[in-house]
């Protein structure tokens, strides 16, 4: 269970996150929607220690993120994330890609460790490409791979920022079809999106992001149907 | 052939020389990328006001030339009595320059690895030096490498500026078996080779490297 208590955030005199409070439950797919500059992307690398937050807590099962005494590398290994940019490491191999983080990090064998990668690559559907250099990838593969290498690591969570907007529009339907197989594979996941229909036919919630605060959260029924928020109602009629 | 008075114990001569160009250059070059290696990531780590101080020390071993620096540091080391030999004082004037110029190519390979990269290494739960070991050393080091090979190439030509220390290396050999034989152009010509063959392995190196790199990217 991910909980986020009265979150608060600014980068110099700049409030990004203005007291942000939110559970996601295990198993639960949130959405997370608005407008650019809103905090979501911010939102996402507190969650997982790459941003310290000004005030408030955010618990990962029970363990604070942010405080002094918590070991955020292995906190890490349970949250996955995937960026907007598609971040390879260049000079590995897309298996070193995968592998590289299990062995050094789990401290696993190579073999172990390949077993894995090579499980999670033929899941994405880069089975055969676990011998290139991610140079060699397309976009959307490089982006599969992405989420392999964070999938390696067993994640219990899994946070994806935007991760097909980067992508040539026929590419993003591949990387959704990975998305939608780990929410149906039951994996917990926050995404932050532009993709409606998509966020519509797979979230358990959606919430808003406006200005640093969650405007509105609810089933997707709701916010896409009936939302209840004026900001909402017109930052949908804004994306459609 | 050619009619010249140079006999094979003047070529020996000549190789000796060419040994010390080699050792100096060896050991400031080693020296020089391990001192500029650590002052560049401590650059980066710092940020550029805390470490103002090394810079500025830094900007004046870039900034004098390597004549000056070189007897100077001479009359430094003799005033306060270190008793230093010539080779010593070279070696360590030149790591030093060689420190000077390689902690800024290693700033700016360490700065040109995408923090976007880096962050997603982090992300996977490595930790800092995990993370400068298996991440930014390879990318830097491919970023870094024709610059940090033109230094080493740039260090063992100006190495030849510590014959003002008493030095006797290529240079210097060169000059003596010159005023004895009267034979400058056929002597500097064989100097000249020799300076070549030094420097053309290095740059090689260079190549080969960045050739096995290269399909990497
Ligand atoms: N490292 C940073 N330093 C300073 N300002 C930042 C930094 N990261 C983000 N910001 C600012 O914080 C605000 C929120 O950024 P954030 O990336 O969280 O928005 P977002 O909702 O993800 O937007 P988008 O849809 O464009 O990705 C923006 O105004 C951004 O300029
Ligand atoms: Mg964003």
């Amino acid at each position: 269970m991910i909980e986020i208590e009265n979150v608060r955030k600014s980068f110099g005199p700049l409030e990004v996150l203005k007291g942000i409070d939110l559970t996601v439950e295990k198993g639960e797919v949130l959405t997370v929607i608005g407008g650019s500059g809103s905090g979501k992307s911010t939102l996402l690398t507190c969650i997982n220690g790459l941003e310290p937050i000004d005030t408030g807590r955010i618990l990962v099962d029970g363990t604070h993120v942010h405080a002094k005494s918590t070991d955020i590398n292995k906190l890490r290994c349970k949250i996955g994330i995937v960026f907007q940019q598609f971040n390879a490491f260049p000079h590995l191999t897309v298996l070193e890609n995968v592998t590289l983080a299990p062995r050094k990090v789990k401290k696993m064998g190579r073999a172990e460790a390949e077993e894995i990668a090579i499980k999670q690559l033929n899941h994405v559907g880069l089975g055969e490409k676990r011998d290139v250099y991610p140079s060699r990838l397309s976009g959307g593969q490089q982006q599969r791979m992405a989420i392999a290498r964070a999938l390696a690591m067993s994640p219990d969570y899994m946070l994806f920022d935007e991760v097909t907007s980067a992508l040539d529009p026929q590419l993003v339907g591949e990387v959704l079809d990975t998305l939608k197989m780990l929410a149906d594979d039951g994996m917990t996941m926050i995404l932050v999106t532009h993709e409606m229909s998509f966020a519509r036919d797979v979230s358990d919630r959606v919430a808003f992001f406006h200005k640093g605060v969650m405007a509105e959260i609810g089933p997707p029924e709701q916010i896409f149907g009936d939302p209840q928020n004026e900001e909402t109602r017109q930052f949908l009629s804004n994306v459609r | 052939m050619f009619d010249t008075a140079l006999t094979t114990s003047d070529l020996m001569f000549l190789a000796k020389g060419a040994g010390m160009t080699l050792a100096i250059t060896g050991v400031s070059v080693a020296v020089g990328t391990l001192l500029g290696i650590i002052f560049g990531v401590i650059r980066v780590q710092i940020g550029p006001i805390w470490s103002a101080p090394l810079t500025f020390i830094l900007d004046i071993f870039r900034s004098v030339p390597l004549l000056i620096q070189l007897v100077l540091g001479n009359a430094f080391q003799a005033i306060v009595q270190f008793g230093w030999e010539p080779f010593t004082t070279s070696c360590v004037i030149l790591s030093l320059y060689t420190a000077a110029y390689c902690t800024e190519i290693v700033r700016g390979a360490i700065d040109a690895v995408p923090p976007t990269t880096r962050r997603a290494a982090r992300s996977l739960g490595l930790n800092w030096t995990q993370d400068m070991g298996y991440i930014v050393a390879p990318l830097a080091a491919r970023i870094a490498l024709p610059s940090w090979i033109g230094l080493t190439l740039g260090v063992l030509k100006d190495s030849s500026l510590v014959l003002w220390l008493g030095m006797i290396e290529l240079l210097r050999a060169s000059q003596i078996l010159i005023t004895r034989l009267q034979e400058p152009l056929f002597i500097l010509m064989i100097c000249g080779l020799i300076y070549f063959v030094l420097s053309f392995p290095i740059a090689r190196l260079g190549g080969y490297l960045e050739k096995r790199w290269s399909p990497n990217d």
